[in-house]
């Protein structure tokens, strides 16, 4: 299931910088008892979470979503889904209806590929496959994926989706998967 | 003086600040060495080599470990909202920290109760706090690349991520993203954006610009954008003007990127070894 396929029909206003929850995300789920399994496992770890009704944009699923901290989307959808209780959508408290980056730029050197995804580049050698190169993002994981992953094969490489945190490193993912696109047989 | 306040990819890594030096391609602080090659210690490195260069004294440096969990930049805000108001900086630059509203405002409060405000200065996750606050205009200058500077004039996203298409990351758009950004007052006083020509603008618009040399593999490069802001903090606080700062650092990173030369698959390390080369051809031309 995509992370994203949930359905959106109205247009809202606002700004981030215009309410005091620019940083704040929503995760909505398809039960009501999945978002109390949710809302026990988050607490326990120790998220600042907040379970509420859910804005009229996003009224489809159930009649209660979880509130968190959006920068932290990779790492807490990465423990639900461990849990068995993905949620069906998340998306910024703001601008409910905003979708995740779609476009790629790609930049050939010749010898080497780059794939840029919103904030984040990615730079493979194109012959053997190695990531030689990892720029741009501003969260905290991005240095630490970079350590991670120069050095390493597409194919040995972790992902940034196992690793990473944020939604620079969900970014990151994005690159890293047009990247093995790019560079498929 | 200057202040650099940031984090790097070590979970265990110890809350420390003071002094910063480069010893072995390894930033240097209290009992720690951390490898330059990435975040907010290439920025660190890039400021130490201008400052040696200009012949003043090392940076402060503020480090703590984060790989991305936030634990560690959350320490890190609530020690700077405790220190600062009894600080003496002349210029804070803030860098890979983890982007939480809430404690922005904690530390603009702190900024706020300094003796006297410092310049500020903001880049990676920090910007993207600073804009998200809606205090982006309380900053003297950020440094995005082409894909933050798109989010910056996106007036809806609350983080790179969320950039909507239509907000092309073209380097040919870079004067509207400009426009776009300080029209929705997402911008600090100035910008410096770093691309394959490098730009310095305020909301009159585009003031200078810097295409030479070019080097591509750069663009592919981690950390240069990181020396860029290291380059700039380091000439502002010596007492430079933040437009003749920001053209002497561009030129000088570009310079020094040219000296190294670059593959796709260089490390930002061989730039920082060329920062006093350029630097002193730079100030020279300038006369």
């Amino acid at each position: 299931m995509s992370l994203f396929s949930f359905s959106r029909d109205k247009q809202k206003q606002g700004t981030p910088g215009d309410n005091g929850n620019a940083d704040r995300g929503i995760m909505v789920f398809e039960h009501t008892s999945e978002v109390i399994q949710a809302e026990n496992i988050l607490k326990k770890e120790g998220w600042e979470i907040r379970v509420m009704g859910p804005p009229p944009e996003i009224q489809s699923g159930c009649d209660l979503i979880i509130e968190f901290p959006l920068i932290e989307e990779l790492n807490i959808f990465r423990t639900l889904e461990e849990k068995g209780i993905p949620p069906l959508d998340m998306v910024p408290v703001t601008s409910p209806l905003l979708q995740p980056v779609d476009l790629f730029q790609i930049k050939d050197f010749g010898g080497h590929l780059m794939v840029r995804a919103a904030n984040m580049k990615l730079t493979v050698e194109k012959a053997s496959g190695n990531i030689v190169n990892v720029s741009g993002g501003g969260c905290p994981d991005v240095p630490y994926l970079a350590y991670e992953m120069v050095g390493q094969t597409l194919t040995s490489s972790p992902s940034p989706r196992e690793i990473g945190h944020t939604l620079c490193g969900y970014a990151l993912q994005l690159a890293f998967e047009e990247v093995q696109r790019q560079c498929s047989p | 003086m200057l202040a650099i306040a940031g984090t790097v990819p070590s979970e265990g890594f110890p809350l420390i600040s003071g002094k910063i030096s480069l010893e072995n391609n390894h930033i240097r602080i209290g009992d720690e060495g951390v490898s330059v090659n990435r975040g907010t210690t290439a920025l660190m490195a890039a400021a130490i080599k201008t400052a040696e260069t200009l012949g003043q004294p090392a940076p402060c440096g503020y480090l703590v470990g984060d790989i991305g969990r936030g634990k560690g930049s959350r320490h890190l805000y609530k020690y700077l909202t405790g220190q600062l108001p009894q600080s003496n900086f002349q210029t804070l630059t803030f860098h890979y920290l983890q982007p939480i509203v809430d404690w922005h405002e904690h530390l603009q409060l702190a900024i706020d109760e300094m003796k006297e405000r410092p310049t500020l200065i903001a880049d990676a996750g920090f910007m993207y706090a600073a804009k998200m606050s809606g205090k982006a205009s309380q900053y003297d200058l950020f440094t995005p690349d082409i894909g933050e500077l798109a989010f910056l004039a996106d007036e809806k996203a609350p983080h790179p991520f969320y950039t909507r298409g239509f907000i092309l990351h073209d380097e040919n758009c870079v004067p509207d993203l400009i426009s776009r950004a300080y029209s929705h007052n997402n911008a600090a006083r100035f910008l410096l954006v770093k691309g394959s020509q490098d730009y310095l603008a305020n909301r009159e618009g585009i003031l200078e610009t810097v295409d030479n040399p070019v080097e591509e593999a750069l663009e592919a490069m981690g950390g240069t954008g990181d020396t860029l802001t290291g380059l700039v903090s380091a000439l502002m606080d010596s007492g430079m003007a933040i437009k003749e700062a920001a053209v002497v650092a561009m030129k000088t990173n570009r310079l020094a990127g040219h000296y190294a030369k670059p593959t796709p698959a260089s490390q930002v390390a061989e730039i920082i070894h060329q920062i006093p080369k350029a630097l002193l051809e730079v100030l020279e031309k300038r006369g």
